[in-house]
Order: C-alpha cells, then sequence, then structure tokens
C-alpha cells in the first residue's frame, strides 16, 4: 500500500513540475513576442511620455490652486509620481487594445486553442505575464527615468513599500488580465465588439485613476469604487501603495482587496470559459 | 471634376447606408461615443473640485476653452480621423488597391470609412461651448459672434492636418500608430487645458511651435475679453485660421511626400 501511495505521490509531483515547466515556457514566449516588438515600444514609450507631461502639469497645476497645496491629500510630488508610474503601469497592466482572443473567436481560430492541452485561460494568462514582465522592462522604467529627470519624485519612507508595490503591480496586472478575458468573451455571444471594446476604453481610463487619481471623486463613490468595482485596483491601487498616500495598514489592505479582485475576476474567467466553449458547440465552430 | 465629385459621394452614401443596416451596433457605436466627451467633461469638473482655479481661469473660462476644442477635434476626427488606419494599409499592401484606382489617394481612404457615429460627440461638444458660452456672460459683438463660428471650423482644419501628417508616419515607420496618438489625441487633451499650466519649454513646442495653443486658448482669451498672462497681444485670437492654414499645407507635403515613398509589401 506504502508503495502505491509513493507512485501516486511521484506522479502528482511530475504532474506539477510539467505544469510549472509549461506555465514559464509560455510565458517566456509572450516575454520573446514583445521584445521583437521594438519599434512599437519604443513609440508605445514615446507616447506615454507626451502624455506623462501633460497630465503631470495638469495635476500640478490643480496642487498649486489647492488649499494648502495638497490636491485630494497629495503633495507636488505625490502627484508626479502618481502620474509616471501611472504611465508606466498603463502598459504593464495593458489596460488598453487587447482584441487578441476575440479576433480569434470572430475568425474561428479559437477552435486551435481549445484542442491544446492547456487551458486557454492559464495558456493567455501565462503569456500575458510575459508580456507584462517585458513591459516592466522597457515600458514602466524609461517614462519613470524621464519623470524623475524633469520632476521632483516621491521617494518612499517605509521599508515595505517597494516589495509591496511589486506585488501590487503583479495583482494589478492579473486583475487586469482577468477583466480584458472577460471582455473578450463577449465576443462568443456578440461577435462584434466594437461598442463594448471602445465603452471598456473610455471607462477605464477614468475609472482606473488614470485621468485623476480616484480621490479627487466624493469620498462615498470613490469607496464604492475601490469596493463594489476591481477598475481602481488595476491602476490606482499600486500607485497609492507607490506613493505611501495611506498609513501601512491601509496600504496593506489595498493590496488585499486587489487579490480578492484578481482573485474573482480569474475565477469568472474559468467559469465563463466553460460555459462559452458549450456555446461554440451550439454555433458549430 | 463633377465625375469625381459624383464618385465621392457614392462612396459616402454607401458607407451611410452600410453603417446604417446594423441598428444594434450603430445605436452602442452611437452610444459609446457620446460617453467619451461626457468623461473628458467629468475630468475637467473633477479636477476643480479639488481646486477654485487652474493656471489662472475659472471652470466656466475653463469650459469655454474645453467646448473651442472638444468642437474642433470632434469635426476633424468625424471626417478623417480614420485616416489612423493607415498603417494596417501600408502594412498589409492594401494600399495598392487604393492607389490604383482614378481617384484621390486621401480622399478614398477617407471615405471608405466615414464614422458617422461619432457625430454624436461633435454634436455634444458643441452644446458644451454654447453652454460655457451663455455662462461666461460673454458681451457679444458681431466680430465675437464670427470668431466662435470660426475658431471651431479653423480647429478642425488644424486637427485634421494633424491626423493627416501624424498619420504619415506610416509610410516611414511601420508601427508608428502610438506616436500619432501622441499628437492627435494628446493634442485633444492639450488643448483643453489653459496652456499657462504647461512648463515654459513643453508649452514652447506644443503651444506655439506645433500651433496647439491657438485652437482653444487664444480664441477663449479674445471671447472672454481677457488679456493674455503670457503678454501676446489680443489679435493672437484670430491667428487660428492663419495656423490652419499653415498646418494643412505642411500636412499635404509630408503627405505627398510619403505617398511616393510607398512601396508595396509586394503581396
Amino acid at each position: 500500500m506504502g508503495s502505491v501511495t509513493a507512485t501516486g505521490q511521484a506522479i502528482r509531483t511530475r504532474e506539477v513540475t510539467d505544469q510549472v515547466r509549461t506555465f514559464s515556457a509560455l510565458a517566456a514566449a509572450g516575454f520573446r513576442r514583445y521584445a521583437t516588438y521594438r519599434q512599437a515600444t519604443a513609440a508605445g514609450v514615446f507616447t506615454n511620455t507626451i502624455f506623462g507631461f501633460l497630465r503631470c502639469y495638469v495635476l500640478l497645476a490643480v496642487a498649486a490652486g489647492a488649499a494648502g497645496g495638497l490636491a485630494a491629500g497629495y503633495d507636488r510630488e505625490q502627484l508626479a509620481t502618481f502620474v509616471w508610474a501611472g504611465q508606466g503601469m498603463l502598459a504593464v497592466a495593458a489596460l488598453w487594445g487587447w482584441a487578441e482572443l476575440a479576433d480569434r473567436i470572430r475568425t474561428g481560430d479559437v477552435a486551435a486553442d481549445l484542442l491544446r492541452p492547456v487551458p486557454p485561460v492559464v495558456s493567455y494568462l501565462a503569456a500575458d505575464l510575459g508580456r507584462a514582465g517585458h513591459a516592466g522592462l522597457t515600458r514602466f522604467v524609461p517614462p519613470m527615468l524621464v519623470g524623475a529627470l524633469f520632476f521632483d519624485l516621491y521617494e518612499p519612507r517605509r521599508a515595505q513599500t517597494v516589495p509591496l508595490f511589486v506585488l501590487s503591480a503583479l495583482l494589478a496586472t492579473l486583475a487586469c488580465f482577468g477583466c480584458r478575458y472577460l471582455l473578450n468573451c463577449l465576443a462568443y455571444w456578440l461577435l462584434d465588439l466594437r461598442g463594448p471594446m471602445t465603452l471598456w476604453t473610455l471607462a477605464s481610463g477614468l475609472l482606473v485613476g488614470l485621468y485623476f487619481p480616484l480621490r479627487f471623486l466624493p469620498g462615498w463613490l470613490c469607496l464604492a469604487l475601490w469596493l463594489g468595482t476591481p477598475f481602481p485596483s488595476l491602476l490606482q491601487a499600486p500607485l497609492d501603495v507607490l506613493v505611501e498616500r495611506d498609513p501601512p495598514a491601509v496600504q496593506a489592505g489595498i493590496v488585499a482587496v486587489q487579490a480578492v479582485w484578481a482573485a474573482l475576476t480569474l475565477a469568472a474567467c474559468g467559469w465563463v470559459q466553460r460555459r462559452a466553449e458549450r456555446r461554440l458547440v451550439v454555433q458549430g465552430g | 471634376m463633377a465625375d469625381q465629385f459624383r464618385a465621392y459621394l457614392h462612396l459616402l452614401r454607401g458607407q451611410a447606408r452600410s453603417q446604417a443596416a446594423y441598428r444594434a451596433s450603430f445605436t452602442t457605436d452611437l452610444l459609446s461615443t457620446a460617453t467619451g466627451i461626457v468623461f473628458d467633461l467629468l475630468t475637467v469638473v473633477v479636477l476643480f473640485r479639488a481646486t477654485r482655479e487652474l493656471g489662472g481661469f475659472s471652470l466656466t473660462e475653463a469650459l469655454v476653452i474645453v467646448g473651442l476644442s472638444a468642437s474642433a477635434f470632434a469635426l476633424a476626427d468625424t471626417s478623417v480621423g480614420n485616416i489612423d488606419l493607415l498603417g494596417f494599409y501600408v502594412r498589409t499592401g492594401l494600399l495598392d488597391a487604393v492607389l490604383v484606382r482614378p481617384l484621390g489617394v486621401l480622399p478614398q481612404l477617407v471615405l471608405s470609412n466615414v464614422p458617422l457615429r461619432k457625430l454624436s460627440r461633435a454634436g455634444i461638444a458643441v452644446a458644451v461651448l454654447v453652454a460655457a458660452l451663455w455662462q461666461a456672460e460673454i458681451e457679444w459683438t458681431p466680430a465675437r459672434a464670427a470668431l466662435t463660428v470660426l475658431t471651431p471650423l479653423a480647429g478642425a482644419v488644424f486637427f485634421g492636418s494633424i491626423f493627416v501628417g501624424s498619420a504619415s508616419l506610416n509610410f516611414w515607420w511601420t508601427d508608428a500608430g502610438e506616436v500619432s496618438k501622441a499628437f492627435t489625441y494628446g493634442g485633444r487633451d492639450l488643448t483643453a487645458y489653459p496652456i499657462t499650466v504647461y512648463g515654459a519649454w513643453f508649452r514652447a513646442v506644443f503651444a506655439f511651435a506645433l500651433g496647439f495653443g491657438f485652437v482653444g486658448y487664444y480664441p477663449a482669451l479674445a471671447l472672454l475679453g481677457r488679456a493674455d498672462p503670457l503678454g501676446l497681444p489680443p489679435w493672437v485670437g484670430w491667428a487660428s485660421p492663419a495656423v490652419a492654414v499653415v498646418a494643412a499645407a505642411a500636412a499635404a507635403t509630408v503627405w505627398r511626400a510619403g505617398v511616393r515613398r510607398y512601396r508595396s509589401t509586394g503581396s
């Protein structure tokens, strides 16, 4: 009996290591894929930087006109850091422009994804984490450097802030992937996703805290957004963690809320994907 | 000439008919585009929750600038905004099909996809402008009335030139899509705020050298009867048509050079 259990254990261990190896291979492929789009990366950095200047000047003007020089509790350095780190996080979380899955659903190519031994949610997630890793190096760092060159940025004072920020950025990417995947899955039912995509682009820019920190809104609305929608967890959360806008306990609480949203959205992806696969058969795909 | 005009008219009518055919899609598109400008406005209003003035301007004054800039941008975006698909045409070689037809390349590309849904945006933008001017209690003169009509039109020509000029980058640099956005959508955001908020060098490059300052800010000063905190004389408020002409000429030059440079993918 003992030997049977031992063999079962060994097989299970091998399955897990195989799965880890598959996941990392897919992630590495995602990284390499984006590493080949060098022109697009440079173009993206340029655009993020121009918007960084724009948003930074506008928010600093808000702080200059606000009582005590504090705009919704952020000082000038915090606002500048918020903007420049936000321009980088926008690319790391890839808030906009991912319609790969929707296109494959529309053309029927998705059938090939379903034949693979890895569930689609897992394989797309792995590739997306690879992409995010690449963006962290090439899309986050350059705008931050430009920001640091032209503006006074905020230096974190607490030891835990930088590790917390990295964790928060990872959770933001996971939750953002979840939202994007769910949005793309709508194509199983609607096929034409132009309207919902436009709505997502517009609504997300405002609600994630890209155009202005969400604390500029009335407190009750801000709280409702944090707890009732995943949006603040996609961008505002890592930025608030980085600029230490709140006391340490709240700072950690923000990351906990993000973890809940990342888990919820990824679970929803799995559920919707299973429903969609049944639906795809009905369509004769 | 008349034949060409008729051909363009046919293209436009075909577009309108095909878009109206999918009613549900058209309605969602119309609504989501309208949402866009509502959110832009909300952003300005929310910023003014945190501060009483922005760059020395009140909310009403800022909304006059937003109204001018948004109407100009929406008109340009509706009519030629779809030129930003040029990168796709160049990359796939689809531009070949356009080049062999006996009509202008630019009008064909522009008319082959006129997003009528964006008209909702233009409508709201004009309404905002009218409301902001009302709120600002302007002393109306015939000259100011003329300026109110002229400015969005000149601004539309200016933004149209920015759209065409920055899309032309795709002839040299096929992945330039993102760079164009810095000038088109970036330009829209830039012109929505008083240029006094920007840093000196940034203002010198974008507001003056590239001309974005003349789309909304200076005409708004002339309408509001305010002196320029940056020290330029009042007649600058009337400069936008001239700036638009210069921009259009520059865009036309870049576009022609680009078309001449175009090499097919050969597929």
